[in-house]
This record gives structure tokens, C-alpha cells and sequence, in this order.
């Protein structure tokens, strides 16, 4: 095939080992970004056990009802971003443009739910550590979740920004053309980001909202 | 030997000469420059650690003020371990030989990602002028473990320094990353996992708990960033927060980080220690397979630096118990590399030299670590000097020997020169008695009571601190000859022979300095790497 | 042989019960470090003689480890290290286990000092009065950073932390001064942070505690006529008595025995008392402590979850008070049994 010369880097022997490399590159990248919040997640769990009445009294103040929506479209996301991937591999390019740019809607009306929700908090005083004065909760550990919940929905708000910032370049590479049926492994692995991106959010969203 | 992949060894143009403007240099792909540009930068660290260690020793020579204020001696101690751990440290061996071997050792052109690689030296850059312009601006005051909820309120700049390591470990981490995708879909035909040399074995130990632990680190030092310059509260004990789950988190990262920095020169170790006794390692699968140990059971361990932060009993038992298995898999290795010198065919030259100081350091180093791993005689040890006295036997004494060992044995391979034989003795001879004359001292003074981290001591410490400071001049004078003859052989030195130490490592198989692309076919492996036992052929090309 | 090795090793004095044994372990594993790296350095240094190259075309044989090596190196190791482990850790459980008639010191830690309060006693910056031969138990906890109790005559050392309390213990054999240093980096001052151990015969101690409470009462005495401020030393009952006025405890704990909105004060320490939710606790510092900081963690049966939270209302060694004069009040005036058990972790919801 013609353009799989386009894409092989010299030090490569054959297109199917830097289609390996560049995956296996990938989930490492993805390994370390599980870590990153891992970290975090330690840290929830821990003042969890110690707070346990306090972070389930504060997650009840959370608006459930506004995060299972934006859970619904997160999810929703990914499936567009998949569907994406199979037209350029079925070399539907055009649908494969239109459903890359759902998702990076649907990426920009989660940060969008998002950032109401945190204006609503700000608001009600629902902030982290020196900042709480947050009436209706004056227990001992609210404020640590608090804290917990900005850092890792912040982190995860940075990671969606980083992400459709990523989806764009990709759209508009579509959009040119520059993937095909035989190479689309960039388009694959901007995929691979964005579902781990919803994958921590389906993890932040029963911790923090629901129990 | 049926390895085919040889380039006639007078080969005109090579990855040094082929171009040779600054541009090319900056925006290189090739990982034998970057290789290069990043052993520059972590001699410069070196460097600029080494002398903030000497002030700090000569701060030592009376109690109280004899040069410097107490702030300015609380700065320097943080800086020497910021600049020593993150800016040498870490990248000195994987990140400079790591990057110009592991291509030529595995038969390939290059690493995976090259571009991904020059970035990773400018990350590492940024990173440093990062944490300079905040040691200039204020400087820190924590110590290099930044522990909370000190280095939330200090009064000095140690955002800037946080930010600084916070971005170095993205080049660490990219590093890591590139190693272990290079080593999976790299390897030349016929370089079975088994025939890998060791020290690409110690490098993809090294990898994975590079892109496993730093991450964390990150993590806990964005954390520490926002504390002090928000308040967040996460580690406050006044808003329910806990310090000490900033140390497990410190740990978790920075305990691995100690073998970040001692597997892959334990890798060099098996290398050279193969080629000055022309014999093959003993024990290949246990040192290959102790190495991925060690970077396994050393993610469990690291609640042996909180023997006294008050952690229960039985944590302290459980990490005591885990912290032996690493010196069981470090006396393997020791057993191992002192067993391939039986019957074997020794030449004493200056890398060797290096060598016989690594095993030294890593005995004792290993053996006091082990002590230490005593819970009750680490409660007396615990943040003393002889705490610091083990940490630099085992982590400096062992990696810095290493280091120079690499230097030495692939310093014709890097620059095609040879350096003086008889100067690189010296100096190795007066490294390794500066060393111990250094830090045996501090082992006492440890045992004898003084805490680290101490700018005003009782008087009794005293003529051990001035010992040790004698000590540390000498190591500096060491060092100083070093730099001046290997000076001398870059410029003037004599034209280097294509394999002038006799290895049968793949790296030598190439032409010395290697040309831009490494080989000049498809290299094919038949054999493994250090197969001395086989019929001395004469040339191999 | 004790007395030669110490002086070798530059080991300190061994001024508590504890540090002989901890110095012979000390030893043991020094001693068999030294052999066994001996015997690898000697082994290495005979084969660099004994196998230098003699000719450049020298060849070696290809040598394998068989199975016996390969057990040799992984067991050998192993025994000893998991020897010195159970050695060392038997050890350790010792030193972080007070013996249970240990005499209570609260020690008070701040950038750069050491401050102890004696339950009913006096306070004391810097010096710490301890009966020689009679075992103490040191209840720490800090007022900013993370210090270190470190004596190293004692053998002893314990992170110092903010926001809840750690303990050690120690047994001074022999009256004398021993000095305390603090081990944890703290700041600008970190090498200043110096105390004194000053270990007295058991009768001097009790002589010099007298002293001190007798002293304390003239002083707040001549305080109140000559107009002086009030002394920094004070009881540590009675400035908990002043604390729980003045946080207005005592608006919803009687003192007296009769139930009031929370339950009362008197006979409280040591008491069994039945939760809301069906479990019984025994009331003890840990307890007491834990429902200042987090009052609907455990809610005694009966009584509404009214109280407010006193996290970050009180510091350490406010909280300590006022256990201290919750502990005091009693219907009987006997001695109340000493309290073992683990540290107190006055923020954990456990």
C-alpha cells in the first residue's frame, strides 16, 4: 500500500511493529496516567475510613441528579468516539468526521455541566480546606472531601480539556484525510486517551456522588 | 562470529562528525547525541551537587556558624539533595548510557519514540531551570523529601523547585516509556530475551518502575505545591488532614526511586565485570531475573523510612521482613558477579578499578542497609548520620562508581579517544579512599548520636565531622582529575581501537564512534552477549 | 567486651533498660556483617590475583551455577536476614510497648522547644524530671511541624506529629542528665531543639514533684496580689477545668453525676457506656478525644447528636487538658488505673 511509507518512521522495520510500539507506548502512557490517580484515590479512601460520617453526609450535598447526566454523556462519548474509529477503518470518512465531533461536543458539554455545578458550590461555600464555610455541614472531615472532590474532578476536568483538545487535532486531520482504513492508529490511540479519560470518571462518579 | 551486522571499522563519517552545527546538535533524533547531550548535563549537576556538598562539609568543620548562616545551610542541604537525586541520580546512568547503548545492544537504529526522546532532554532542562531560577529566587528549606506540614508553611520559595522535580519526572517517565516499548518491538532478529545483555535487562527494571512510581511522585508534589500556596488542607492535621499519608505517598515513589538509581548500575556492573574477566557472567538468569525482583519487592517497602512516624507495630514488622528480600536479591547479584571472576581471565584497568570500589560500596553499603532494616537498632539510627552514611554507601557510592565504571569502559565507544590509563587509576584510587574517608566517620557520628540535617552540633561530634570533611576534599580533588584528563583526551587523546577492551558486547560490534544509523545492515544475533567462553576469534569481522 | 564494643562503635551510654539489649543486637549484627563481607571481599581480592590475565589470548571455560549454588546464595542470606528481622522486631515491640505502670509525662512539641506537663503537676520547658529505675511513658503530640524525641542514651526515638499523639516509653537506669535532641528536620532552629533528660533518685523525684505542685500555688498566689501576669506553669486539671468553662462544655456535661443534654463528667473515664447504635464502648482518652473532634462518630444511647465538632477549636495540649480534668473527676477519690493500650489518635473516627 502506497502510504503506509507516508507513516513508517525509518528505525522501524515494518508499519505493523510501530502500529505495536505506538500502542504499546500508549497503554504505558495510560499506566502512568491510572497512577497519577491512584494517588489520589489513596487519599480519598483514607480519609474516607477516618471521616466515614462526614464524607457520607457531604457527598449527599453534591447534586446526584446533574452528575448522572453528565455520566450518561461521558459514556455516550465514548461510544461516538468508537464509532468514529470504525468508519475511518470502514472508510467511512465522513461519518467518521461527524461522530469525532459529537464527541468533542459531548466532551465540551460535560466540562460546561461541570463548571455550573462548580459555580453552585462555590456559591453555597462547598469549598476545600481554608475556604469551607459551608453551613449545613459543620462536621469534622467535610471539608476533606470537599478538597478530595475538587482535586480529582479538577485533575479529571484538566484530562477532558487535554482531551478534546486532542480530538480536535485528530477531527480535523480526519477531516483532510490523513487517516485510512490501512493506518489509523493516531486516530486509535486519541481513542484509547478518551476512554480512559470516561473510565475515571465512572469511577470518581459513584465515589464521590453516590455513597 | 556469524554476526553480520559489522561496518568496516574506519568508517569516515560518524554520528559525532556527520554534522556538526549547533542546530544539529539541538534538534538531534539520534540517541547517541541525546545520549551524550544528557551525560553533559548530569556531569553539570554533578558538579554544581558536588560543590554545594562541600560547602555544606566545611560548614561541618566547627559547631554553629563557620561559614554560612543556619538558612543558607538549610538551603544548601535541600539543594545538594534536589540536585544529586533528580538532576544526577536518576537520569545519570539510564538516561545518558542508557540512551546511546540500549539501540546499539539490541541491534537497532534507534529508540522507539525519537522524537519523544529529544523531548525528554528538554522537559529535564526546562525542569532544572525551573528549580534553578527558585534556588536563586529564595531557594527551599525542606530537605529534598519536602515532608509536610513543614514544607506547607516555610517561608521560602519551594513552589518553584516542586515544579521544577514535577517536570523532570515527566522526562523520567518518557524515559521509562521509551525503554520498554524499545526493548518489546526492537530487538534485532535472533536477540531472544535470554540473550539480552544484562545491562538492557537492568535498564527495563529500571523502565518499569520509572513509569510506575513517578506518577505518584507527580502526584504528591502537585499536592505539596497547592497546600502552600492555597491551603487545601489535604495533609493539615488543623482541618483533619494527615502528614504522615504524605510520606507514605512520598515513599511510595521515592523508595523504588533508590533503585531507579542502583539497578542500572548494577546492569553496568554486570557488563564490565563480564569483559575485564573475559568470562561470561555467572549466573546470567539470576541476575537478570534478581534485577526485576528487586524493582518488584521494592515497591513494598517503603514504610521502612517511618519506622519512628508512628505506624503501627505490625506495619513496621511487615515492611522490616519485605525490606530483607531486597538485600537477599542484592547478595544474589554480589554472589553472582564475584563467582564469574573464578577461573576467569582478569585485566586490571581503570573501569575495573571502578568496579572492585562498587562491590566494596555495595557490600557494605547492602550490609549496613540490612541493619538498618532492624527495626529496633533503626530506631536509634533512624534520621542520624549513619543513616546518611548508608544511604551514601549504598545509593551514591554504588551508582557513582558505576557511573564512572560506564564512563571509563565507553568513553572510546562515545568519543572515539583514548584517556590516560595511569591518570584513570589515580584518580580512581583517590575517589574510593576520599569516599570512605568521608562517610566512616558519619557512620560513627551516627551511632554516637548526631541527627542529620544539623547546622549547630554538641562539640563532642566534632573531630568526626572534621574528619570527614578531610575526607570529602580529597573525593573533590578526585573528581577534579577526572574532568582534567578526560579534558585532555577529548582534544588531544589518541585516536581509540575499534574494541580497545576486547568485549564481545553487541555495542562494540559497530564501528567506534558508531555512524548515525548504527548498522549498516539489519544486525541477525546468533549469539549471546557475553559468550567469552567462545574461540577467541581475532577481529569478528 | 560490652563496655570495648560500645566504645568502638562510638555507641553512647546505655542510660535505659532497653539499650543493652538493643546494643547487643547491635552488635551481633555488626560483627556478622563485617565476617560475611569479609569473606566476599577476600574471596573477590584471592581471585584477582589469583586469575589475572597472563596472556592476551587467554581463554576461560563457560562455568554455570548448578542448584546448590543457586540455594546457597538465596538461603544464606535469608536465614540471617529473617534472623536479625525477628531479632530486631521482638525488640521493637518491646520498646513501643509501655509497660502498664508506666508514670504519664505529655510532652508538647514546638518550633523550637520541648514542653512537659505531669498530669496534676507542674509544666516544664525543655527539662524533662523523671524518677531513675520506674518507667515512663511519654505522651507526645505537636503544636506546628513534625519534631522527633530523640535521646540517644535511651535508644529511643519517636516522631513528634501534629494533630494526634504518639507515645514511646523509657526506664532511666541510673540517676544523671541525658540530652534530648530533635531528629526530625522542624526549621531554621531544627539543631537548637535540645532538651534534658534529668533522671533523679525515685525519692528525690517525688521530693522535687511536691516542690513543684507546692510552688505552683504560691505562685498563682503572689500572682493574684502583686498583678503579675499568670505564669505559663500551670496544673494541667485545672487549666482543663478553665478550658471547659470557656468553651462552655460544662453548659451540657454536669460535673455532678446528674444528666443533663450530653452525658456527665463524673465517673466518666472508664465508664461502659451503651452507643445509639447498639454497641458499648469503654470510655477512655481515645474516646474522649474523638468525640471532641467528631461528636456523631459514636453517640452515647439516649442523648441527641447535638454537640459541635472541636476540630481545629483545640490544640493538643488544650485537648489533653481537658481529658486530664475529665480523668480528675471522680466520686471516689481512688487512683484511677493507668491507662495502657495504644497511642491516642484524637482525629481518627475509628
Amino acid at each position: 500500500m502506497p502510504d503506509t511509507h507516508v507513516h513508517r518512521a525509518h528505525h522501524f522495520q515494518d508499519l505493523g511493529k510501530q502500529v505495536h510500539a505506538e500502542r504499546l507506548g500508549m497503554w504505558l502512557f495510560l499506566g502512568t496516567e491510572v497512577l497519577l490517580f491512584a494517588g489520589l484515590f489513596v487519599g480519598y479512601s483514607f480519609y474516607r475510613t477516618l471521616y466515614p460520617h462526614a464524607f457520607a453526609e457531604a457527598s449527599h450535598h453534591l447534586d446526584t441528579p446533574f452528575g448522572t447526566l453528565e455520566t450518561f454523556d461521558l459514556i455516550t462519548s465514548s461510544l461516538a468516539m468508537a464509532l468514529g474509529i470504525h468508519f475511518t477503518r470502514t472508510g467511512r470518512r465522513r461519518l467518521s468526521v461527524a461522530a469525532v465531533a459529537l464527541t468533542i461536543l459531548m466532551g465540551l458539554a460535560f466540562l460546561g455541566m461541570h463548571s455550573v455545578e462548580y459555580r453552585h458550590e462555590y456559591l453555597e461555600g462547598m469549598l476545600p480546606g481554608q475556604y469551607y464555610h459551608f453551613a449545613e455541614l459543620p462536621l469534622a472531615g467535610a471539608s476533606l472531601f470537599f478538597t478530595m472532590y475538587f482535586l480529582m474532578t479538577g485533575l479529571h476536568s484538566l484530562h477532558v480539556i487535554a482531551g478534546v483538545g486532542v480530538l480536535t487535532y485528530l477531527c480535523v486531520r480526519t477531516y483532510r484525510g490523513a487517516y485510512s482504513p490501512a493506518y489509523q492508529t493516531p486516530l486509535e490511540l486519541g481513542g484509547l486517551y478518551w476512554h480512559l479519560v470516561d473510565m475515571i470518571w465512572i469511577f470518581l462518579y459513584p465515589l464521590l456522588y453516590l455513597i | 562470529m556469524s554476526q553480520s551486522a559489522v561496518v568496516s571499522r574506519r568508517a569516515g563519517k560518524n554520528y559525532l562528525n556527520v554534522e556538526t552545527s549547533v542546530k544539529s546538535w539541538l534538534l538531534t533524533r539520534d540517541h547517541k547525541r541525546i545520549g551524550l547531550m544528557f551525560l553533559v548535563l548530569n556531569v553539570g549537576a554533578l558538579f554544581v551537587g558536588g560543590v554545594f556538598a562541600l560547602l555544606l562539609r566545611f560548614e561541618h568543620l566547627s559547631p554553629g556558624p563557620t561559614i554560612m548562616d543556619a538558612i543558607t545551610y538549610n538551603r544548601l542541604f535541600t539543594l545538594h539533595g534536589v540536585v544529586m537525586v533528580w538532576l544526577f541520580m536518576i537520569p545519570a546512568i539510564p538516561s545518558a548510557f542508557g540512551n546511546f547503548l540500549v539501540p546499539l545492544m539490541i541491534g537497532a537504529e534507534d529508540v522507539a519514540f525519537p522524537r519523544l526522546n529529544l523531548a525528554s532532554v528538554y522537559l529535564y532542562v526546562a525542569g532544572a531551570l525551573i528549580a534553578l531560577w527558585g534556588m536563586f529566587h529564595g531557594g527551599a528549606d525542606t530537605g529534598w523529601t519536602f515532608y509536610t506540614p513543614y514544607s506547607s508553611m516555610t517561608p521560602t520559595k519551594v513552589v518553584p523547585i516542586l515544579i521544577g522535580v514535577f517536570i523532570i519526572g515527566f522526562s523520567t517517565i518518557v524515559t521509562g516509556i521509551n525503554f520498554i516499548v524499545t526493548i518489546h518491538t526492537l530487538r534485532a532478529k535472533g536477540l531472544t530475551w535470554m540473550r539480552m545483555p544484562l545491562f538492557v535487562w537492568a535498564i527495563y527494571g529500571t523502565s518499569i518502575i520509572q513509569v510506575l512510581a513517578t506518577p505518584v511522585l507527580g502526584l504528591v508534589l502537585l499536592l505539596i505545591a497547592l497546600e502552600h500556596s492555597l491551603g487545601l488542607g489535604i495533609f493539615d492535621a488543623a482541618r483533619g488532614g494527615d502528614p504522615v499519608l504524605f510520606q507514605h505517598l512520598f515513599w511510595f515513589y521515592s523508595h523504588p526511586a533508590v533503585y531507579i538509581m542502583v539497578l542500572p548500575a548494577m546492569g553496568v556492573v554486570s557488563e564490565v565485570i563480564a569483559c575485564f574477566a573475559r568470562k561470561n557472567p555467572f549466573g546470567y538468569k539470576a541476575i537478570a531475573y534478581s534485577s526485576l525482583g528487586i524493582a518488584f519487592v521494592g515497591f513494598f517497602t517503603w514504610g521502612h523510612h517511618m519506622f519512628v512516624s508512628g505506624q503501627s507495630t505490625f506495619d513496621a514488622g511487615a515492611f522490616a521482613v519485605l525490606s530483607m528480600l531486597v538485600g537477599v536479591f542484592t547478595a544474589i547479584k554480589v554472589f553472582n558477579w564475584v563467582a564469574t571472576l573464578y577461573k576467569g581471565s582478569i585485566q586490571f584497568r581503570t573501569p575495573f578499578a571502578y568496579i572492585c570500589g562498587f562491590l566494596y560500596f555495595i557490600v557494605f553499603g547492602g550490609m549496613t542497609g540490612v541493619a538498618v532494616a532492624t527495626v529496633s537498632l533503626d530506631v536509634h539510627w533512624h534520621d542520624t548520620y549513619f543513616v546518611v552514611a548508608h544511604f551514601h554507601f549504598i545509593m551514591v557510592g554504588a551508582t557513582l562508581m558505576a557511573f564512572l565504571a560506564a564512563l571509563h569502559y565507553w568513553f572510546p565507544k562515545m568519543f572515539g579517544k583514548m584517556y590516560n590509563e595511569g591518570w584513570g587509576l589515580v584518580s580512581a584510587v583517590l575517589i574510593i579512599l576520599g569516599f570512605n574517608a568521608t562517610f566512616i566517620p558519619q557512620f560513627w557520628l551516627g551511632n554516637f548520636g548526631m541527627p542529620r540535617r544539623y547546622y549547630n552540633y554538641p562539640e563532642r561530634f566534632q573531630w568526626l565531622h572534621v574528619a570527614s570533611t578531610a575526607g570529602s576534599t580529597l573525593l573533590f580533588f578526585g573528581f577534579m582529575i577526572i574532568l582534567i584528563y578526560l579534558f585532555i583526551a577529548l582534544r588531544f587523546g589518541r585516536r581509540a581501537e575499534w574494541n580497545p577492551w576486547g568485549s564481545r558486547g553487541f555495542e562494540w560490534r559497530t564501528a567506534t564512534p558508531p555512524p548515525t544509523h548504527n548498522f549498516d545492515q539489519a544486525p541477525v544475533f546468533t549469539h549471546g552477549p557475553h559468550e567469552y567462553h567462545e574461540p577467541h576469534e581475532v577481529d569478528l569481522a | 567486651m560490652n563496655e570495648f564494643l560500645r566504645r568502638l562503635l562510638f555507641l553512647p551510654e546505655q542510660a535505659s533498660s532497653v539499650a543493652p539489649g538493643i546494643d547487643h543486637l547491635h552488635y551481633f549484627v555488626i560483627i556478622t556483617t563485617m565476617l560475611m563481607s569479609a569473606v566476599v571481599g577476600w574471596t573477590a581480592l584471592g581471585f584477582f590475583i589469583r586469575f589475572r590475565r597472563r596472556s592476551e589470548i587467554e581463554t576461560t571455560p563457560r562455568i554455570e551455577p548448578g542448584w546448590k549454588f543457586e540455594t546457597l546464595a538465596v538461603g544464606l542470606p535469608l536465614i540471617f536476614f529473617l534472623a536479625w528481622f525477628w531479632m530486631g522486631f521482638h525488640a521493637y515491640i518491646r520498646l513501643a510497648t509501655p509497660p502498664p505502670n508506666s508514670m504519664e509525662v505529655y510532652v508538647m512539641a514546638k518550633q523550637w522547644m520541648w514542653k512537659f506537663s505531669y498530669p496534676g503537676g507542674p509544666n516544664a520547658i525543655s527539662t524533662l524530671h523523671v524518677p531513675a529505675r520506674r518507667p515512663v511513658k511519654l505522651l507526645m503530640t505537636s503544636r506546628d511541624v513534625i519534631h522527633s524525641f530523640f535521646v540517644p542514651s535511651f535508644r529511643i526515638k519517636q516522631d513528634v506529629l501534629p494533630g494526634r499523639y504518639t507515645q514511646t516509653w523509657f526506664e532511666a537506669v541510673e540517676p544523671g542528665r541525658y540530652q534530648i535532641l530533635c531528629a526530625e528536620f522542624c526549621g531554621t532552629d531544627h539543631s537548637n531543639m535540645r532538651g534534658e533528660v534529668v533522671a533523679m533518685r525515685p525519692e528525690d523525684f517525688d521530693a522535687w514533684l511536691n516542690e513543684q505542685r507546692r510552688g505552683l500555688t504560691n505562685r498563682q498566689d503572689m500572682a493574684a496580689s502583686a498583678q503579675e501576669p499568670v505564669p505559663p506553669l500551670t496544673d494541667m486539671v485545672e487549666q482543663g477545668r478553665r478550658l471547659a468553662v470557656a468553651f462552655a462544655c460544662v453548659k451540657c456535661h454536669t460535673i455532678d453525676g446528674s444528666p443533663h443534654i450530653g452525658p456527665t463528667w463524673l465517673d466518666l473515664y472508664h465508664r461502659q457506656e451503651r452507643l445509639a447504635n447498639g454497641d458499648t464502648v469503654e470510655v477512655d482518652e481515645g474516646y474522649i478525644t474523638e468525640s471532641m473532634m467528631d461528636p456523631r462518630a459514636k453517640v452515647v444511647a439516649g442523648f441527641n447528636p447535638v454537640m459541635p465538632t472541636f476540630q481545629g477549636r483545640l490544640d493538643g495540649p488544650d485537648t489533653a487538658a481537658i481529658v486530664e480534668y475529665i480523668k480528675s473527676l471522680r466520686s471516689e477519690r481512688i487512683n484511677p488505673t493507668p491507662s495502657g493500650g495504644p497511642a491516642y489518635e484524637p482525629i481518627r473516627g475509628r
